[in-house]
């Protein structure tokens, strides 16, 4: 709130009183191309598959399929699979999330104050970011092979000896290489949002606390931190939202396995739907995460929206 | 490149500087590892790849997997798992699909971010939410009834189909960042432009979108490479040639026993090279517009 630009609310507040008809009618066709596209793609199809999880439709009986009211999801409620994943996922997105804040933060605040190539710098960094999740997947996967994995390979360099280390098939070992995998993939999404908070606060506060003798811890923890946190608030927000659709890399690197010991939701929807055929249960596992995916983006994105709309009084 | 206008005024020098960049060096070196193996890994013998004991520097550097990928003659012939590579023909759907969709996106989103900057009207906020809760819907649980749905419409399988998608995955995303552009620039220059005889229309052609225009260019950032880089609903709704994209062809050099890994790098090495360099044309423009306060809450 302390970065907002001197044009600030009041301005705001006026263009908001009143409407004419004609502004009205603007408004109506500025948001018409992009809303219909959207509907067509996601919530058309989305209620599709809501109506299909109340059925058991699946995908070797795709004509005879009949209602069968919420048997799906009460199915899908007594499955300790699905629970597992379910608790798994949030455990990921929980780890990841702050990973990547963390390493991300640390990472901004260095970007920031470094003066030389700065603009090469970024671009480096930015190229996880241009990996297809797909081949983020891919890649990690190779690196994390057991016998020829460039990590092994490491180790056997490094020590001497041969490591055999199978990351991908032991329990906690696919969680922690999954979530490398992701965090190298996300954090620069992080240093680029974070970087640009940092860029755009204003120099007086630091050039006082300057006078004051203040550390640079000091500054960073009473000064910094305080003022990026819409920028935070921000980038975590759309982070977990992605992540709970972190499937690309996941499927690849363990495909949720071996016997689903790295299952998060989205590979046992796929698991459930498409490997097993079961659309029907499929679309209802999908329905449960997608509620619960909504009410986390009600949540935090009320509360960004008030800030942003509101919140600048 | 130097970014030197963002740099805070008045700051001086220490020798911890020095080392606090050293220290960002390294790690941004740490985040360039994967890269740099797999472009490494592109241009080395095929049989260095798997070799055990590890061979770390390339014995000798080679371009053959880019000519097998570019279809010109090699000595050694197709890739390992046999068959050809539509390389050109993926390359276009790409390139077509993705460059296509941005414009759209950018285009449908910008207007829909005006309008929730300018305007008030009833039930902007559920409107706002609904966009933001589209994003959040993952692609395999959208891929098969929208396989359904397109086969129906006959969109599957083509370019515009996936066009189609990706306007409005991006859409959202666009609209959120580009209400917060329009947001930093002042209502006065519009209610000014206004007075002065402009209709609103022409005030937003005029005043804002030229100002907005850093912003835009970070909301095609995320565009484009959503875009470039999909696979969940690519792979479902492309099914040859005709409208495949390079993310769910790289399953093309895998098979159940073996994998072509440097073919599989020397592709995505191809596939890197148009966002670095549409990254590092428009990297600038990201950081301004992001400034700018699409990211203050």
């Amino acid at each position: 709130m302390t970065t907002q630009t001197p044009a600030g609310s009041p301005a705001r507040a006026g263009t908001r009183v009143g409407i004419s008809r004609e502004d009205k009618r603007l408004a109506v066709a500025l948001l018409m191309p992009g809303i219909v596209v959207v509907v067509l793609v996601v919530a058309f199809p989305m209620l599709y598959s809501l109506y299909l999880s109340f059925t058991d439709y699946t995908l070797t009986n795709t004509s005879g399929y009949q209602f069968v009211g919420l048997n799906n999801y009460i199915e899908l409620f007594k499955d300790p699979i699905f629970w597992q994943a379910f608790v798994r996922t949030v455990l990921f997105m929980a780890l990841a999330v702050n990973l990547e804040f963390i390493i991300g933060l640390a990472i901004a605040q260095l970007m920031a104050k470094a003066v030389v190539g700065r603009g090469l710098l970024r671009t480096i960094l930015m190229m996880p970011m241009m990996f297809a999740p797909i081949l983020v997947g891919f890649q990690f996967k190779w690196f994390f092979n057991d016998q020829v994995g460039l990590v092994n390979n490491l180790l056997f360099s490094l020590t001497g000896k041969t490591h055999i280390i199978p990351w991908l098939v032991d329990k906690p070992l696919g969680f922690i290489a999954i979530l490398v995998a992701e965090v190298w993939m996300s954090t620069p999404f992080m240093v680029i949002i974070l970087e640009a908070g940092i860029l755009s606060l204003p120099t007086e506060p630091f050039e006082a606390a300057e006078v004051d003798g203040a550390s640079g811890w000091q500054k960073f923890r009473r000064l910094t931190l305080p003022m990026i946190m819409p920028f935070v608030y921000t980038a975590m927000a759309i982070r977990s939202l992605d992540l709970a659709r972190a499937y690309d890399v996941v499927s690849i690197m363990t495909g949720g396995g071996p016997a689903n010991r790295t299952e998060l939701i989205w590979t046992y929807v796929n698991r459930l739907a498409f490997i097993g055929h079961d659309y029907a249960m499929g679309s209802a596992m999908s329905y449960v995460t997608v509620a619960v995916s909504f009410l986390f983006t009600f949540y935090l994105f009320t509360n960004v929206m008030k800030s942003r709309w509101e919140g600048a009084k | 490149m130097s970014a030197g206008g963002y740099a805070k005024a008045g700051r001086r020098r220490r020798s911890g500087d020095v080392v606090r960049d050293i220290a960002l060096y390294l790690i941004i070196l740490a985040f360039f590892v994967p890269a740099l193996w797999i472009i490494l890994t592109s241009v080395r013998p095929n049989i260095e790849i798997n070799a055990r004991p590890p061979v770390w520097i390339p014995s000798k550097l080679t371009l053959d997997s880019y000519k097998i990928l570019l279809g010109w003659p090699t000595p050694e012939g197709a890739f390992g798992l046999g068959g050809e590579i539509p390389f050109g023909d993926y390359a276009r759907n790409s390139v077509v699909i993705a460059l296509t969709s941005t414009f759209f996106a950018l285009t449908f989103g910008t207007l829909v971010g005006y309008a929730f900057s300018r305007f008030t009207f009833r039930g902007r906020n559920g409107i706002f939410l609904s966009l933001m809760l589209a994003r959040a819907v993952p692609g395999i649980a959208l891929s098969l009834p929208l396989f359904i749905l397109f086969a129906r419409l006959g969109l599957s399988n083509t370019i515009l189909g996936m066009i189609i998608i990706y306007v409005a995955l991006n859409i959202p995303f666009t609209a959120w960042l580009m209400d917060g552009f329009f947001r930093a620039i002042p209502a006065e220059l519009d209610e000014a432009a206004m007075i002065d005889g402009c209709s609103r229309w022409a005030a937003f052609l005029r005043v804002d979108l030229p100002l907005a225009l850093p912003g835009v260019a970070a909301a095609g950032i995320f565009a484009f490479l959503t875009s470039w880089n999909e696979f969940a609903l690519a792979s479902v709704i492309t099914r040859t040639p005709a409208s495949r994209t390079f993310p769910p062809a790289l399953f093309e050099f895998t098979g159940s026993f073996v994998s072509d890994w440097r073919g599989m790098c020397a592709m995505s090495v191809m596939m890197l090279i148009p966002a670095i360099i549409f990254v590092a044309l428009v990297q600038r423009q990201l950081m301004a517009g992001l400034t700018m306060g699409a990211m203050k809450g």
